[in-house]
């Protein structure tokens, strides 16, 4: 049986089309996924994602366990409420998640984990948290809405009272900060402005059909994907996972290997890497000819000079609703450039090499 | 609730079937197909003259969720697709039983009859069996 979140009811009784994600019921569409698409590009929407994992960590020594545990390092954060986007690695330098933690006070951070790997990512910190006496809590007692696009923070603003809601505008982009009962944070997965909001699980259903009758649409995880893929965003679990390491994922720009003494996990793993290059990377391609590009489908690599680079894999791919083409993250041989061909339903098509996103803020990039 | 004119025939696999008072007939994809796979983004339909059998994939509708393929309900040669879901495949999702049609066909001898179509009463009992 599917797990519920605190707004099950309300998404039945929107209407919306139900799906298993990651062992979580979810809406995947209410009415139109391309509509609920441009809604977030060109006023706003509003997701639940109350299925992502929200830890909290707390501990005095708990900045010298995140600095082992992730990736990037989290002495980076200065300013409380300040984010930081990390991959969670294993030892051989495999990706076990990918994670948003927010600096919340120097014995407090806040972690927000993926819907499908909660669980083992759970199991995974605690058993490294202990020799840190750092104590680990789920908060399953909140729901978290996603409010997205041009509009969104001035409507999402207005369900705060006056003072919270003029301080919430204020917040500068990947800061959140604890207002009144919420916690309000200036981040997403879509590429357009907005607020995550955690909020506690009674409030969630009051708090849509507020943003509802503001004009936010109600809107499923269907548009989500398109909204992160044109954004040029990772899936876990299609883009990267623990089989595959940061540098050949698009998210090198996320290890910080300086300085050299702090030893996070899986740093050994990848410094070799570092030094030498990834022998594949992940790139953006758009699609030149009529079809659809989706994951698994199979690339045949050309180097710069036009010449067989060999092969790559598709690893998520759909159709853009802004860019009206199709567009896909491949993982494709180092020497990749130019032009691809991709083997589509039994068709060779030929698609550009593109650097993502593919679209920011609602303008094309491409 | 999907609609099911009663003047159609059906598959399981959710196309429909017109005739047409030249003897051919005209195939596409049921209100409820189109439901199901959401907003089409992609139509691939076949070229005149090509000859198909029963059962065999002869179209693709792809929404952006999923690809899918439609299967000809019977065996003949195509006499046309339809040239507006190129550029414009939301036609489908819009007007499936008028201007979404995906191609006609001109039946092989004997097969209209020997098709297993359901009529519109047998395609809403499947329907409601599946929970439509």
């Amino acid at each position: 049986m599917a797990r519920q979140t605190p707004l099950f009811r309300l998404h039945q009784e929107l209407g919306a089309r139900m799906v298993d994600f990651g062992g979580w019921a979810m809406p995947v569409q209410y009415s139109s996924q391309i509509g609920e698409h441009h809604a977030v590009r060109r006023a706003a929407g509003v997701f639940d994602v109350s299925h992502m994992g929200v830890l909290d960590l707390r501990g005095a020594r708990v900045r010298e366990f995140l600095r082992q545990l992730l990736a990037n390092d989290v002495a980076r954060l200065k300013t409380p409420g300040k984010a930081l986007y990390s991959c969670m690695l294993n030892e051989r330098g495999g990706v076990l998640d990918d994670l948003i933690t927010y600096y919340l006070g120097d014995s407090w951070y806040r972690l927000v984990v993926n819907a499908g790997t909660r669980d083992k990512d759970l199991a995974w910190i605690r058993e490294r948290a202990r020799a840190f006496a750092v104590e680990v809590s789920e908060r399953s007692d909140l729901a978290m809405l996603a409010v997205q696009g041009p509009e969104a923070r001035a409507k999402a603003a207005r369900l705060l009272p006056p003072a919270e809601g003029s301080t919430a505008l204020t917040l500068e982009k990947f800061v959140g900060r604890e207002l009144g009962r919420w916690f309000v944070a200036r981040t997403g997965y879509t590429g357009e402005d907005g607020f995550e909001i955690m909020m506690p699980a009674a409030d969630a259903v009051p708090a849509w059909r507020s943003l509802n009758s503001l004009g936010v649409a109600s809107c499923g995880l269907g548009a989500r994907d398109t909204l992160r893929l044109e954004a040029g965003m990772n899936l876990y679990g299609n883009d990267m996972d623990e089989s595959t390491h940061p540098f050949e994922s698009g998210l090198g720009w996320t290890v910080v290997l300086v300085p050299p003494e702090r030893d996070f996990v899986g740093r050994a793993a990848l410094e070799p890497l570092a030094r030498e290059g990834s022998p594949r990377k992940l790139v953006g391609l758009l699609l030149e000819e009529r079809g659809v590009l989706r994951a698994h489908q199979r690339v045949l690599a050309r180097d710069a000079a036009g010449k067989d680079a060999g092969e790559g894999e598709i690893t998520s791919g759909s159709y853009s609703p802004t860019l009206e083409r199709s567009i896909a993250l491949a993982r494709v041989p180092a020497a990749t450039a130019g032009r691809v061909q991709v083997e589509v339903r039994g068709k060779l098509l030929e698609a550009s090499v593109v650097k993502p996103p593919f679209v920011r803020d609602g303008q094309s990039q491409i | 609730m999907s609609k099911v004119p009663a003047d159609l025939r059906y598959t399981k696999s959710h196309e429909w079937v017109r005739s047409l008072a030249d003897g051919t007939v005209e195939i596409g994809i049921t209100d409820h197909a189109q439901h199901a796979l959401g907003d089409l983004v992609f139509v691939e339909v076949p070229e005149a003259g090509r000859s198909v059998k029963a059962d065999e994939p002869c179209a693709v509708v792809e929404s952006v969720k999923a690809a899918s393929d439609v299967y000809a309900p019977l065996a003949g040669e195509i006499t046309a697709g339809n040239p507006q879901l190129a550029a414009e495949p939301e036609v489908v999702n819009g007007d499936p039983y008028g201007a979404g049609w995906l191609m006609r066909l001109r039946p092989a001898p004997g097969a209209l009859a020997a098709a297993a179509l359901l009529s519109a009463a047998q395609y809403q009992q499947l329907l409601d069996s599946e929970g439509d």
